[in-house]
């Protein structure tokens, strides 16, 4: 299981900006087994918004957002009501949020930070790769992870070593922030791409004990 | 205030070298490179772990170069230091002397002679234009005073021959924001490619330099079109190479980079020539630029 925390409502207000309709994606696995999502924190979490002026066209629940498949087929199910919002908020860990993104053309923004279980990923990951760094940047990088991307995981645009949306580290290799870049053209947010990012506190991977001590166990020892 | 600074703040065209430190702790040749610049150039770049391949450090060349009365532009990458580091490395760098430095992200390892490095990236060529300012208001990035601050000239790097092209300008944007006062751009050979650039980031009035490596050899020009990313060697310059005979390539070299200089240098407000070595033949090559 991946161990989130959710991100103030402070920051989650501060990512939508102008943005009023707002859909709600949950993730039914990880998020609601350690009870910083699910099914009550999104219907908690659409009120809180509806109290600050925005409008909740929507919202829905997936079983494990990190199968990009099922994100998809359960997405397609909400067309209108994704037509209709300016942005969605998705709860799930960063694999999760990167897997929405893929599938719509609107920004998708995180409202949890996943924290590190030092190394174990996603359940169901698809070409989509979190870090699970504790700081969730997805809301300014169109929904791309740039330090999963980014072969020296700059936080801070493309480096000098991007030509013609190729890493120079392999030849094949797809420049993350080349992505990112194309994507927020597409969304209208390449003012995104100018924003100074805060220096990454790599603290936050290294496991602390009372995760380390429960993350396995969390669904059997944890008091429902 | 070092003399780039100046130069670059009263408006006038500047012209800066580059040396590569030595793999070893042989520094005849850097002597030799160095003899030929004096009083060509207003700063001289020296080199940090350039492309990832280890060699003599750039702190202590950079300080040689102030012992030996030449003004450094101290190369910094952030591949192999963490913020600790870099930091110390900032005010070590400004205690013995250096004034100017060139804040970059750094090659990845993979490019060079250590390929299974653990690549550090704990910031990167924009915060660390950030950290530079930071430490010359007198405060470390955990927010601690200094005892004693530095007055660093911070530069930043540019590749106007990488596509597309507007991220490039994005990130020269936000280079500005986080502090650079200069740029320094990667090698061209196509003056059009400096036009075009410059016509989107003339506004923001910072000093650009455009950098100009000496070409050595047909090898080469195919070695870096093949290889470095944003460089490109059009195909008249390899045939004038080609059809030079051997003992006149360096003459050759001097003319192709004198009349590349002198394309450019109405576009922007200075020169960064990178001889790779080939020192000697800068003299000839602001002459055929008419700069000398």
């Amino acid at each position: 299981m991946l161990v989130t925390e959710e991100k103030p409502i402070k920051e989650v207000l501060g990512v939508l900006e102008a943005d009023k309709r707002v859909f709600i994606v949950g993730c039914a696995g990880c998020p609601e087994g350690w009870a910083t999502g699910g099914p009550e924190k999104v219907a908690a979490l659409a009120e809180q918004l509806t109290a600050k002026g925005k409008e909740v066209v929507g919202t829905t629940m997936i079983d494990f957002l990190c199968n990009k498949a099922l994100v998809g087929l359960r997405l397609a199910r909400c067309l209108e009501a994704l037509k209709a919002a300016d942005a969605l908020l998705v709860s799930s860990c960063g694999i999760g949020v990167q897997a929405t993104a893929a599938m719509v053309d609107r920004p998708c923004h995180p409202v949890l930070n996943t924290i590190s279980s030092a190394g174990f990923q996603g359940l169901w990951p698809s070409s989509e790769r979190c870090q699970q760094c504790g700081e969730c940047v997805l809301s300014y990088t169109a929904g791309i992870c740039p330090i999963t991307t980014c072969a020296k995981h700059l936080l801070n645009g493309s480096c000098g070593g991007s030509h013609q949306g190729t890493c120079e580290v392999e030849k094949n290799r797809p420049c993350g922030w080349y992505r990112i870049y194309d994507r927020l053209k597409a969304l209208g947010k390449l003012d995104d791409y100018k924003k100074l990012m805060a220096i990454r506190d790599f603290g936050k991977l290294d496991l602390p004990m009372k995760h380390r001590s429960t993350i396995r166990w969390a669904l059997e020892t944890k008091q429902f | 205030m070092s003399r780039l600074q100046q130069e670059l703040e009263a408006g006038r065209f500047v012209v800066t070298g580059e040396v590569g430190p030595p793999k070893g702790i042989d520094t005849h040749e850097l002597d030799h490179e160095l003899e030929h610049l004096k009083g060509r150039v207003v700063a001289i770049n020296v080199t940090d772990i350039q492309s990832a391949v280890m060699r003599l450090g750039s702190l202590v060349v950079s300080e040689y170069l102030v012992r030996k009365g030449f003004e450094p532009v101290f190369q910094l990458t952030c591949r192999d230091r963490n913020r600790l580091a870099l930091q110390t490395e900032l005010i070590s760098a400004a205690w013995v002397g250096i004034e100017n430095v060139l804040c970059l992200t750094g090659d990845h390892q993979v490019l060079g002679d250590h390929k299974g490095a653990k690549g550090v990236f704990d910031l990167d060529s924009v915060s660390l234009l950030q950290t530079v300012n930071l430490l010359n208001s007198g405060k470390d990035l955990a927010g601690n005073g200094l005892q004693g601050a530095p007055k660093l000239f911070p530069g930043a790097v540019v590749a106007p021959g990488l596509e597309p092209m507007e991220p490039q300008v994005l990130k020269f944007e936000k280079k500005v924001a986080a502090g650079a006062r200069f740029f320094q751009t990667q090698a061209l050979y196509d003056p059009r490619q400096l036009e075009a650039f410059m016509r989107k980031v003339e506004h923001l009035k910072v000093p650009v330099l455009a950098g100009i490596v000496l070409l050595k050899n047909v090898g080469m020009a195919r070695f870096m079109n093949a290889n470095v990313a944003g460089v490109f060697v059009p195909d008249h310059l390899i045939k004038e190479m080609a059809d030079c005979p051997r003992k006149r390539l360096k003459q050759k070299s001097a003319e192709i980079g004198g009349r590349l200089v002198k394309e450019m240098k109405g576009m922007c407000q200075g020169i960064h020539l990178m001889p790779l070595g080939w020192t000697d033949i800068v003299p000839d090559v602001l002459g055929h630029a008419g700069l000398a």
